[in-house]
């Protein structure tokens, strides 16, 4: 495995780490389709989140939120829709969120959690 | 919530109503959201303004930024707004404290490096915010000495957006690897300053005392600046009627404060240099006869930019060879000789400049200029001289006062000519500046300041009224149809003015008959 995607795997699981120790119930990760790929899905009471994912060892080229385009959240709201479809899930609403994790190599790990960003 | 304000100033025209600059900092996804009708130049704000704040040392905030430009329905143009957008940003964000920001119009173009710009138009701008009721103005230094012709304002001339943020009690962290202010006061001075040799290039050495065996012209001249009169002069090419118009301005007073607060922000809105003082000098234009309407008057799709009309307004507008000029052109002139104002239309907006200028014409009688030459033979036929003269409108030429007849100089005047009679141009203006103060004395209480300006009827009052002695010849005139009852009017207002200029309390017949030789010169 490359050592970004090393960085990445490594940064969705701090992700999930965080989110449950926030109450969320992590439903599944890493769920695939043919459209792509959704990073985390959990749930918190009623409403079903879908979480991007971005992980980035320093700030050297940007906040890891930069990299999320609107193309990309676009992307992200069809995947739900697909997700919902596929699973019969029937939640109340749903959210899709952005979580940036920034791990400095052999530095503390901090991370940020944007909620409904679109 | 996090919002940041500020204020800035958008000119229509060379009148400045003042923007505010709301920054508001959302959760969400990083993005800066500029709204309130920016143009292509302002909307570009945003990526100067996130460069600059980076390189400054104070960047902005990495979340949704939205800056409002309010009142959002005006539309606005240009770079002047950067500072304002930057430091309503750094305000939100609590970078430098909102209260002080909150108080300050701020204006400036910033380069990536967060180095202020010079921008055009500074002077009206400071203007408005003045009248608006601000107290404390930030512009960058290469503006700083024209903002400071606004007397009332507090003017703060700062280098950078990291002066800026420091000026307002920012909190700048000391040791920024990518500090660049040292950079900033090292780099060369914007060209605006360097150019700032403070001679106008309108004031050539063109003294009235050049002017050699037309003392008629020379005369018609002095009454022309002293009562303000509008000037047509028709004669064969090398007559010096170019050489008569530019020593115009020469001859006309000093301006008055408000009046070189005017010449000196149009100055500064078409991007021409300003000395550390008000440009009391009357400007010159004389635009090409292939200008277009848009270039004499001012025009423009977008931003509405002032013309030449509006650039020679307290001034001179001369146009050489008039009949050259396209009729749409002229007639669009007549707007301003009536009204003062220049008002421009357009589906966006409609901008106005101010538009009293003091005309002058010339042309030749005809294409090849030699009609009533005594030394040559004009080859024109009738109907082409008679059209090349026609493309003057009549309600054009009837706005002109004086309507001069000139000849090319005799070799006999020329020998004739004495250095010590002729008037030069100082000798002359003071001549011009006390008839002003004899006519603004007699027009005290009225809306006028000048003998062109008064009406018909006011001068034809009781308590004005002159002898039927005095005005016989102009009765006469009237009687046979020589002349309309307008041109009588007009011939009453030159009387006056030539009264003034002899320093007489009224009109003599001598005046009357002078008079009438200055309107009816050509028709």
């Amino acid at each position: 495995m490359a050592a970004k995607d090393v960085l990445g795997r490594r940064g969705e699981e701090i992700a999930a780490a965080y989110l449950t120790e926030r109450g969320y119930r992590v439903i599944a990760r890493n769920w695939r389709c043919r459209q792509g790929e959704i990073d985390v899905i959990a749930s918190q009471g009623s409403e079903l989140v879908f979480v991007e994912v971005k992980t980035r060892s320093s700030l050297a080229f940007g906040h890891p939120f930069e990299a999320i385009t609107l193309g990309k959240v676009a992307r992200l709201r069809r995947l739900a829709a697909a997700w919902c479809d596929q699973s019969g899930a029937r939640a109340a609403r749903i959210r899709i969120d952005a979580i940036a994790v920034i791990a400095p190599r052999g530095d503390e790990v901090r991370v940020e959690h944007l909620r409904g960003v679109c | 919530m996090a919002i940041g304000r500020t204020f800035a100033v958008a000119l229509h025209g060379l009148a400045g109503s003042l923007v505010e600059v709301e920054a508001d900092i959302a959760n969400g996804l990083p993005a800066f959201v500029l709204i309130g009708l920016p143009d292509t130049a302002l909307a570009e704000a945003r990526d100067r303004v996130r460069a600059a704040a980076v390189n400054s040392g104070c960047p902005i905030t990495g979340r949704k930024l939205t800056v409002n430009l309010s009142p959002a329905a005006l539309p606005k143009h240009g770079s002047g707004f950067d500072l304002a957008i930057a430091m309503a940003s750094l305000a939100a964000s609590g970078d430098v404290p909102a209260e002080s920001v909150h108080r300050v119009v701020h204006i400036g173009e910033l380069g990536l490096d967060g180095r202020l710009r010079p921008t055009l138009g500074v002077l009206p701008a400071v203007l408005g915010a003045e009248r608006a009721g601000f107290r404390t103005v930030m512009v960058p230094t290469a503006n700083a000495q024209e903002a400071e012709l606004v007397s009332g304002v507090r003017v703060v001339p700062v280098d950078s957006l990291r002066d800026a943020a420091v000026w307002h009690g920012g909190e700048l962290e000391p040791a920024r690897p990518d500090e660049v202010s040292h950079v900033t006061h090292d780099a060369p001075e914007p060209a605006a300053d360097s150019r700032d040799d403070g001679a106008d290039p309108n004031h050539v050495d063109a003294d009235l005392h050049d002017i050699v065996g037309n003392d008629d012209a020379v005369q018609a001249l002095l009454v022309a600046a002293a009562g303000g009169h509008h000037l047509f002069m028709l004669g064969p090419p090398g007559a010096g009627k170019t050489m008569l118009a530019s020593r115009l301005p020469g001859i006309l007073p000093d301006l008055d404060t408000e009046a070189a607060l005017e010449v000196t922000s149009m100055r500064s809105l078409t991007g021409r240099q300003i000395g550390a003082r008000l440009s009391r000098r009357p400007p010159f234009e004389t635009p090409h006869h292939t200008a277009s309407a848009a270039a004499m008057i001012g025009g423009g799709s977008g931003q509405i930019r002032p013309g030449a009309a509006a650039r020679a307004a307290h001034g001179v507008l001369f146009l050489d060879e008039a009949p050259e000029f396209a009729a749409a052109v002229l007639d669009s002139l007549r707007q301003p000789l009536e009204s003062g104002q220049i008002t421009i239309h357009r589906a966006n907006a409609v901008a106005s400049f101010p538009g009293r200028f003091q005309l002058v014409l010339a042309a030749n009688p005809c294409p090849c200029g030699q009609y009533g030459a005594p030394d040559s033979e004009c080859t024109c036929p009738p109907s082409v001289r008679r059209r090349y003269l026609g493309r003057l409108s009549g309600p054009l030429l009837d706005r002109i006062d004086i309507q001069l007849r000139l000849r090319r100089v005799t070799a006999v005047q020329l020998r004739l000519a004495d250095e010590e009679g002729r008037l030069t141009s100082e000798e002359a203006r003071a001549r011009v500046v006390a008839a002003r103060a004899l006519a603004g004395e007699r027009l005290s209480g009225t809306p006028w300041s000048l003998n062109s300006q008064v009406s018909g009827p006011w001068l034809r009052e009781r308590k004005r009224r002159l002898g039927h002695v005095t005005t016989a010849s102009l009765d006469r005139a009237l009687e046979r149809g020589g002349i309309t009852m307008r041109g009588y009017d007009r011939v009453l207002r030159l009387a006056w003015t030539l009264s003034d200029l002899d320093g007489v309390e009224r009109p003599g017949s001598e005046h009357i008959g002078a008079a009438l030789y200055l309107r009816r010169g050509i028709t």
